[in-house]
């Protein structure tokens, strides 16, 4: 969900794009997080775990905790907490480590 | 090719930007990494006003503070920011390798600062991994920074200053808080946050853990506890609580990779967040001209980043040969200011932790 009004803060919002998840196509602002356009988007899962094909969401939000991993434009280990969303992106759940496209 | 610069600042938050800022007043050539996608590090997810002096920005909100330091660094020419761009690792030879989207480069800095802040911890309980169980800092990153809220209902873990403020501006978004649940006997946080929350009319349950988050593909659910002396849950005091979202505030660890590929002495002191570099009052560390500061030294608040930042900026402009005739009054003035911040009882904290660090340091000399 986005927020609308906020007490303190102004949200700029940039230009609404579309980028698809999984064959879908969805919208989000572009050069947010692609995870901010995911979670508006209602999309929490976006990978399996490595051995016991886990679901696995945002936990860090900085890049740092590996938990995020989705293959963007064919790249997998992406981390999409710290990838701007362009036009046109093609976003898809990763499977363990993920395959190169 | 490889980029030389005298000062490579790793890490574009409140402590790196003033560390820059400080070094480049006086000339050093200073390139600064940050990986964010843009730089400020926490600052500018954060809302609340800051306390302390003049010197730290007290009365004025984080985002802003990020702002002013932005500004007053693109007026210096020989200081540049690299945006999204990774450190992704230092070489025995000294030279650093950057990673910005396709591109890998390398830099050969003659001073090193390491201001890579600090990431959440986590805590065992069944379900932790599921979507939907997230470090509160980034719950409050893409809320605050790109007005996105994951959540209609949600537990927040822990009661320090991070879950206080977090659960508030939670609240602020219109975001319900199903209770805020914390493991000590007492609310870690400053006062003025908690009545906040309290004055919504949030629970803050003390001697109380999360057990569970339930739920298949993501949380649905989140199964509380009391627990005893020795933190084990008490059987027969469980709840479930309907929520959607966990939020774990339960304290931070300094970012340290590059310290330890460095090869600085690191030594486990919980009071200041877990592994942490030794180093001297100058915020150098063993790894000569490589020097630490903010979180990723210590975890403290933004406020004793800043002052870090600055004493380590201006010590490691100093090594270089620059003309700072005002060292000696600027460096005392600084650890002055430090040890302001550091004067309340939330301080006794930290102030253990720093003894048990100089000890090490002269131990290591």
């Amino acid at each position: 969900m986005r927020i609308k009004e906020h007490p303190i803060l102004e949200f700029k919002r940039t230009r609404l794009v579309p980028f698809t998840f999984n064959g879908k196509t969805l919208y989000g602002y572009e050069g947010e997080p692609i995870i901010a356009a995911l979670h508006d988007n209602g999309i929490r899962v976006l990978r399996a775990s490595l051995k016991l094909n886990r679901p696995r969401g945002l936990f860090c939000a900085i890049g740092h905790c590996a938990s995020c991993f989705m293959v963007v434009n064919g790249k997998p280990n992406t981390r999409v907490c710290i990838e701007p969303l362009r036009e046109g992106d093609i976003v898809e759940t990763q499977h363990g480590k993920g395959e190169f496209k | 090719m490889i980029e030389k610069t005298e000062l490579l600042v790793i890490g574009g938050g409140p402590a790196g930007l003033t560390a820059a800022l400080h070094a480049g007043r006086y000339g050093t050539k200073t390139v600064i990494v940050d990986d964010a996608i843009r730089p400020g590090g926490q600052l500018i997810k954060q809302t609340h006003k800051f306390f302390g002096s003049r010197m730290e920005y007290a009365g004025t909100r984080g985002f802003q503070i990020a702002k002013l330091l932005l500004k007053e660094l693109e007026k210096l020419n020989n200081v540049k920011i690299y945006d999204q761009t990774t450190a992704t690792g230092y070489y025995e030879d000294g030279v650093l390798t950057c990673l910005k989207g396709e591109r890998y480069f390398k830099i050969k800095p003659e001073r090193v600062i390491v201001a890579t802040g600090a990431f959440e911890k986590t805590i065992p309980f069944v379900g932790n991994d599921l979507p939907g169980v997230y470090g509160a800092g980034a719950v409050q990153t893409i809320m605050n920074l790109y007005g996105v809220v994951p959540a209609k209902r949600v537990l927040m873990v822990g009661a320090g200053n991070i879950g206080l403020i977090i659960s508030y501006q939670l609240l602020q978004t219109g975001v319900e808080v199903a209770a805020i649940v914390e493991g000590m006997d007492k609310i870690g946080g400053y006062q003025v946050h908690a009545s906040k929350v309290r004055r919504m009319g949030i629970p803050i349950l003390t001697k109380h853990t999360i057990v569970e988050a339930v739920g298949e593909r993501e949380v649905e659910g989140a199964i509380i506890s009391k627990i005893d002396e020795n933190w084990h849950p008490i059987p027969g005091t469980e709840k479930k609580l309907d929520v959607d979202t966990i939020c774990l505030a339960v304290g931070l660890s300094p970012t340290i990779d590059i310290l330890r590929q460095a090869g600085a002495k690191i030594a486990y002191i919980p009071e200041l967040g877990g592994d942490v570099a030794i180093r001297d009052e100058f915020m150098e560390t063993t790894a000569k001209g490589i020097y630490v500061a903010g979180d990723a030294a210590g975890v403290e608040e933004a406020s004793s980043a800043i002052i870090e930042g600055a004493i380590a900026g201006i010590s490691a402009a100093k090594s270089l040969g620059k003309s700072i005739p005002d060292f000696e009054k600027q460096i005392a003035k600084l650890r002055e200011e430090l040890n302001n911040l550091r004067a309340g009882p939330f301080g006794e904290k930290i102030k253990l932790g720093l003894k048990k660090l100089k000890e090490l340091n002269q131990q290591s000399k």
